[in-house]
């Protein structure tokens, strides 16, 4: 019996890893986790792209914001454009973050679009959204009204992440 | 020319440019170029997951890469630089992950594998001793 139950120890690691490969085939997860979850807003001092002034991280200080990276040339900021307008429309703060743009380009793409955002933050070159671990476009931080990141929206904002992610957390920063 | 010289040719000079392609920075000796090519081999590129960033052609690897050259140009040591990633982008950013409560399991899960096919060894010897 003691020596059935030894050969079957081999056996039954086997089937359990099969078990867990087959498990995660289909969950393929290119998101990355960010480190600034609970942190302050890095530092940054950034122009405005419709009016000739910087603003930096304690200008958003008061209130809940979300910031939203996106480009003109980004396919998927185009397809999350309803769902932040419905978003800015709810009464949240909603901030751009326009990341590696150019004016024109990023001006005729509002323009044609709508422009949801309170405010549109111009990053050029790209240093804020490195200080802000962005690796792709969009992505979205959810902060509190003392300058914290609260959450991390990898991707397109949908109907479902916005109610599941982003609005409880809302609710219970007020 | 024969066909197949032609097509060695038209390959040659397919590849040419991209053999071309080498980042030139202003680096102040040779410790910081190595330096350099260590960081960026060692770092992985976030757009394109499984390759690093000396290796990837995304234009984020390429701001990240030129991030990583003037940290080393202006005397920054590795593990300044590293810091600096792993702050914004987590452990996930280099080949090669810190000891910490999220990566035991990556770093001890070979061992334990050892030890527990030592003691199946070593439970078959003495048994086949007796």
């Amino acid at each position: 019996m003691k020596k059935i139950i030894i050969t079957l120890i081999p056996l039954s690691i086997f089937i359990g890893l099969l078990v867990l490969l087959f498990m995660n085939m289909g969950y393929h997860n290119e998101q990355v986790p960010s480190p600034l979850i609970g942190k302050p807003v890095p530092a940054f001092e950034l122009p405005l792209l419709y009016e000739d002034k910087t603003m930096t991280e304690q200008d958003f200080i008061g209130e809940p914001w979300l910031l939203n990276v996106w480009g003109s040339w980004c396919p998927n900021c185009l397809y999350e454009h309803p769902v932040v307008t419905e978003l800015a429309n709810s009464g949240l703060r909603v901030v751009g973050l326009n990341w590696k743009d150019e004016f024109t380009d990023a001006d005729t793409w509002l323009k044609r679009l709508g422009n949801p955002y309170d405010v549109v933050l111009v990053d050029y070159k790209g240093n804020t959204a490195i200080d802000f671990g962005v690796y792709g476009a969009p992505e979205s931080f959810l902060i509190d009204g003392n300058g914290v990141i609260v959450h991390k929206i990898i991707g397109e904002l949908t109907p479902e992440n916005v109610n599941n992610e982003i609005l409880p957390r809302l609710e219970q920063l007020k | 020319m024969n066909p197949y010289r032609s097509v060695v040719m038209i390959f040659l000079v397919a590849i040419s440019p991209s053999l071309g392609a080498i980042e030139v920075y202003d680096f102040k000796n040779q410790q910081q170029q190595e330096l350099y090519q260590e960081l960026t081999q060692e770092l992985r590129c976030l757009v394109c997951q499984n390759q690093n960033l000396a290796d990837s052609d995304a234009d984020l690897a390429k701001d990240l890469k030129d991030q990583v050259a003037s940290f080393v140009i202006n005397g920054q040591d590795k593990d300044t630089i590293l810091a600096y990633m792993v702050q914004r982008y987590g452990d996930f950013v280099t080949y090669n992950p810190p000891l910490n409560a999220g990566t035991y399991f990556l770093w001890f899960s070979p061992f334990m594998v050892l030890i527990i096919g030592a003691g199946v060894l070593i439970f078959n010897i003495r048994k086949n001793k007796q």
